[in-house]
């Protein structure tokens, strides 16, 4: 089980309460499609995909996003039971979805970079590690049912 | 991956930008590198890697030149950092992984110092830049 300290749970709950989960999500998944291209494989009843403008104004990418970002927004809830949280989506992604684990890696370090340019000089070096490591153990949790 | 026309105008205009603060850029590279990747200081056992290290700025001033004469030689990025090349494969022998923690990093802290330089557009090419970097460090390797 994953450990964290009280710091470490102040540096994610302190975030987490300012974050735009609409606009983060849908920022952080449209990101994806554009700097990992291939990632674009998973959508393609998405509608147009064809270039960064229509991906950042695409409908389905923001409401996917904001749905992936809401989701987040359970593991933070639940940090110290993340591998059961996640159960079921994990199998989803792997016998539904045929999602390879390390796109959620991908994910998260595109989210990353999004919370340091909304959060700026907030977002300071103990901050993106505490994030690392909870992106990490999100995408970890996330392929935990895989087979 | 091969960098575009656009891309490599991208990647110029962003060290037109932040280039002179490169040195801080750099040093603050490494330090979040550090703090994130803590696998990433087995590289400096002989560093004082605390707060505000002298020796943590000089090696980010180095980094930060190295990514400037890239962008700056663009075209021919295996050229420009050929010697690199030579001593990444000879002495330092980084693991090819921690390449990809580096670019990480740095994307951090160009977002998180310039927020509006970074539009999806420029980060695609800048993260393909990063990673072409890596890849001339490590092409010698064996």
């Amino acid at each position: 089980m994953v450990h964290w300290s009280a710091e470490e749970k102040q540096l994610i709950a302190g975030l987490w309460g300012k974050v735009n989960v609409e606009e983060c999500g849908a920022e952080a998944l449209a990101r994806l499609l554009i700097v990992y291209p291939w990632t674009q494989r998973f959508f393609s009843d998405f509608g147009n995909l064809s270039s960064p403008t229509a991906i950042i104004g695409n409908p389905k990418v923001r409401a996917h996003g904001k749905k992936v970002l809401t989701s987040f927004g359970d593991a933070i809830k639940n940090l110290d039971n993340l591998k059961v949280t996640y159960s079921k989506l994990s199998e989803l992604h792997c016998d539904k979805l045929h999602v390879d684990p390390e796109n959620f890696r991908l994910l998260g370090d595109i989210l990353i970079i999004v919370l340091a340019a909304h959060f700026s000089k907030d977002f300071t070096p103990a901050c993106q590690a505490t994030w690392q490591k909870l992106v990490g153990v999100v995408a970890h949790a996330l392929a935990h049912k895989y087979h | 991956m091969v960098l575009s026309a656009h891309d490599k105008a991208n990647v110029k205009a962003v060290f037109g930008k932040v280039g002179g603060q490169a040195e801080e850029l750099g040093a603050e590279t490494l330090e979040r590198m550090f703090a994130a990747y803590p696998q990433t200081k087995t590289y400096f056992p002989h560093f004082d890697l605390g707060k505000g290290s002298a020796q943590v700025k000089g090696h980010g001033k180095k980094v930060a030149a190295a990514l400037v004469e890239a962008a700056n030689n663009i075209d021919d990025i295996a050229g420009a950092l050929s010697k690199l090349s030579d001593l990444h494969a000879q002495k330092l022998r980084v693991d090819p992984v921690n390449f990809k923690l580096l670019g990480q990093c740095f994307l951090v802290v160009v977002a998180s110092r310039n927020p509006s330089l970074l539009t999806p557009e420029v980060h695609a090419s800048l993260d393909k830049f990063l990673c072409a970097v890596g890849t001339v460090l490590t092409a010698k390797y064996r």
